[in-house]
């Protein structure tokens, strides 16, 4: 083997490493560039896994069971309420909450309520107290119905119509 | 865990599967295994090795396997993991492979080869990454076996002190011999631990983290609380005392204290680790023989040839590699001693320079990105001290050793996690990446798709209290 051969092997292998390694980069580039801004035609819609009903378009009516609101029924803040869309709420003692909890039971960020577009979800956010549905701390995000009491500290709160 | 950045990461997530973009990864990853075997074949030799062809088959074959097993078992798992462990571990089997020819070049046939040996661990790696896929099919099971694991982690760390099946080899007393086999039951150690960590983290954090005192400005914890970071730095030392193994000594205690930090959020406690570090390093350097050699090694290696040889020649070796290295095959990695397991990192700089050493640092990197963005979008405290916890350990483990072999910090005996020799090594690492492409799956996937809600539905939660 000639010399220039073997530096021939040489450097390629090294491009081939980096462009591995560039390559690997750019799989995980929007968990390193943050997310991607989905626009038009490029953006694909999130997929939901074996979501069994035809999706239809995001604009539609409030169907029938769909939750208006976020009620507060106990606690210090009962009867305050918020509107649901399809932003998920954080409830919490903090700034950033959707209502701000005056209990003291209340982590800083306790809970947010999440929905999918067909069902809602509770999930704790690391509470110290814990987010409880009836008896049940709840450990990862789970669907709620209309009208399920979720315990938050002394607060309880319900989707309502 | 109360981690506003990635807690607001959650639900911006898109569930991707990826797995496309993980099988053009591994092609990429087989072929540069499979070019690293005939670059080396080509730089000793002029030609291919003549059983190329043969490995090659072996290499696509197994890489299909694993892709496709992820595909079926683990469909969101992340998609960078799997092809860089391969690709670490190809080239670490071409740089064995590379040692071994210049072995029998020198002292003829009978010299020892470990290439071989090594195909066989990194097969049974891959059996025991597929075993450990299938038969943990959700990480939040371990937890339940917090203190089994505990336990376990014990037994293994105790294993080489015993009389008959532990052995004593280049003074380090961290081996084992079953039969034929001989194992470093350190390694296994580190899994078993990085469970019980996190398990025992996930309980006792808001006791180790809300109670405590404020002496000079640093939070410090109870008394009482302080008893597993004690613990854990008691066993590390005897670990240090017993086995004489500074690394594994260091990467445990290591460990408990980066995930105590991630727990906790207490800067506090790193401030009391990195101390019981410093005095139980400081002791240690007075007290062990073993420890001054390697200190003074690290301080002016050349001031002490004969006993420094092996990090000089690592030294030589990386100043002779230079910018782009000598190319695959055309070094001389072969005259460090353990070159093909403690040192590999020396011979890869030897002979893909600078470039190629930046690039597997890189991978590792990149390893332990994905390991703490696992740890980031995890729903589960557990699964994010577990992932967290695993990464730490893998990325310590490359910085006490490279740091060592490039004389950054004093030199430690552990292995390069993918390519260095080592039947242990090989499958507890392969077993970490399982255990991270597990949660990462769990992580990764889309909330469960639920029936529609209606009235009945909503009865039976009711019933459920």
């Amino acid at each position: 083997m000639s010399d220039i051969t073997l530096t021939l092997i040489k450097l390629g292998f090294l491009a081939v490493l980096w462009l591995f390694v560039l390559s690997a980069v750019s799989v995980i580039r929007s968990d390193i560039f943050g997310a991607r801004v989905e626009t038009g035609k490029a953006g694909r819609p999130p997929k939901v896994a074996k979501a069994k009903t035809p999706r239809t378009p995001r604009a539609r009516k409030p169907a029938r069971g769909k939750p208006r609101r976020l009620q507060i029924t106990q606690g210090p803040n009962a009867g305050q309420s918020v509107p649901v869309s399809d932003q998920p709420i954080i409830l919490g003692r903090g700034t950033d909450a959707a209502i701000r909890l005056d209990d003291d039971y209340v982590s800083t960020r306790h809970a947010r309520f999440a929905t999918n577009g067909e069902d809602w979800f509770v999930e704790d956010l690391g509470s110290t107290n814990g987010t409880y549905l009836g008896s049940q701390r709840i450990t990862t995000p789970v669907p709620i119905a209309l009208g399920t009491e979720v315990r938050l500290g002394k607060t309880v709160v319900e989707l309502q119509k | 865990m109360s981690t506003p950045a990635g807690q607001a990461a959650v639900p911006a997530y898109t569930p991707r599967k990826r797995r496309n973009a993980e099988l053009l990864l591994i092609v990429l990853a087989v072929v540069i295994s499979i070019g690293a075997y005939c670059a080396v074949g080509i730089g000793v030799s002029g030609e291919v090795p003549s059983f190329a062809y043969r490995l090659g088959g072996a290499i696509v074959v197994v890489a299909l396997v694993t892709h496709l097993l992820v595909r079926r078992f683990a469909p969101y798992a992340d998609p960078v993991l799997l092809p860089i462990v391969i690709t670490l571990n190809g080239l670490g089997l071409a740089m064995i492979y590379r040692i071994d020819l210049a072995r029998l070049d020198k002292s003829g046939p009978d010299a020892n080869t470990f290439a071989s040996q090594q195909l066989i661990w990194t097969a049974l790696g891959i059996v025991g990454f597929v075993a450990v896929l299938l038969v943990v099919r959700d990480h939040r099971r371990l937890q339940s076996m917090t203190y089994t694991f505990g336990l376990v982690a014990l037994v293994l760390l105790v294993l080489p002190l015993l009389p008959v099946i532990g052995q004593n080899i280049n003074g380090a007393r961290i081996w084992i011999r079953l039969g034929p086999m001989g194992l470093q039951p350190g390694e296994f150690a580190k899994i078993a631990l990085a469970i019980f960590f996190a398990g025992y983290l996930v309980v006792k954090r808001d006791a180790l983290a809300l109670a405590g005192r404020r002496i000079l400005g640093v939070d410090l914890p109870r008394g009482r609380d302080l008893g597993p970071i004690l613990a854990a730095w008691l066993v590390s030392l005897g670990v240090l005392v017993f086995q004489r193994d500074l690394g594994s000594s260091l990467l445990f205690f290591g460990l408990f204290v980066v995930l105590l930090y991630v727990a906790t959020e207490r800067p506090g406690w790193l401030v009391v680790g990195g101390a019981l570090f410093l005095g139980g390093a400081y002791f240690a350097f007075l007290t062990f023989g073993h420890v001054q050699v390697r200190v003074n090694g690290w301080l002016d290696p050349f001031a002490d040839r004969d006993r420094n040889f092996q990090i000089i020649q690592g030294l030589y070796g990386m100043a002779h590699g230079g910018l782009l290295g000598r190319g695959l095959g055309q070094g001389s990695p072969d005259i460090t001693p353990y070159s093909y397991s403690d040192f590999i990192a020396a011979s890869m700089g030897e002979e893909l320079g600078l470039a190629g050493l930046m690039a597997i640092l890189l991978m590792y990197g990149l390893i332990v990105e994905r390991g703490l963005r696992i740890a980031l979008i995890c729903r589960d405290g557990f699964g994010k001290l577990l992932a967290a916890g695993l990464a730490v350990s893998i990325a310590l483990q490359v910085f006490v050793v490279v740091g060592g072999v490039t004389r950054l910090i004093p030199l430690t005996g552990l292995t390069t996690p993918f390519l260095s020799y080592g039947g242990s090594s090989i499958l507890a690492n392969w077993a970490i990446v399982a255990l991270l492409l597990r949660i990462s799956d769990q992580s990764r996937r889309p909330a469960p798709a639920v029936v529609q809600l209606d009235e009945e539905d909503a009865t039976q939660v009711v019933k459920l209290r």
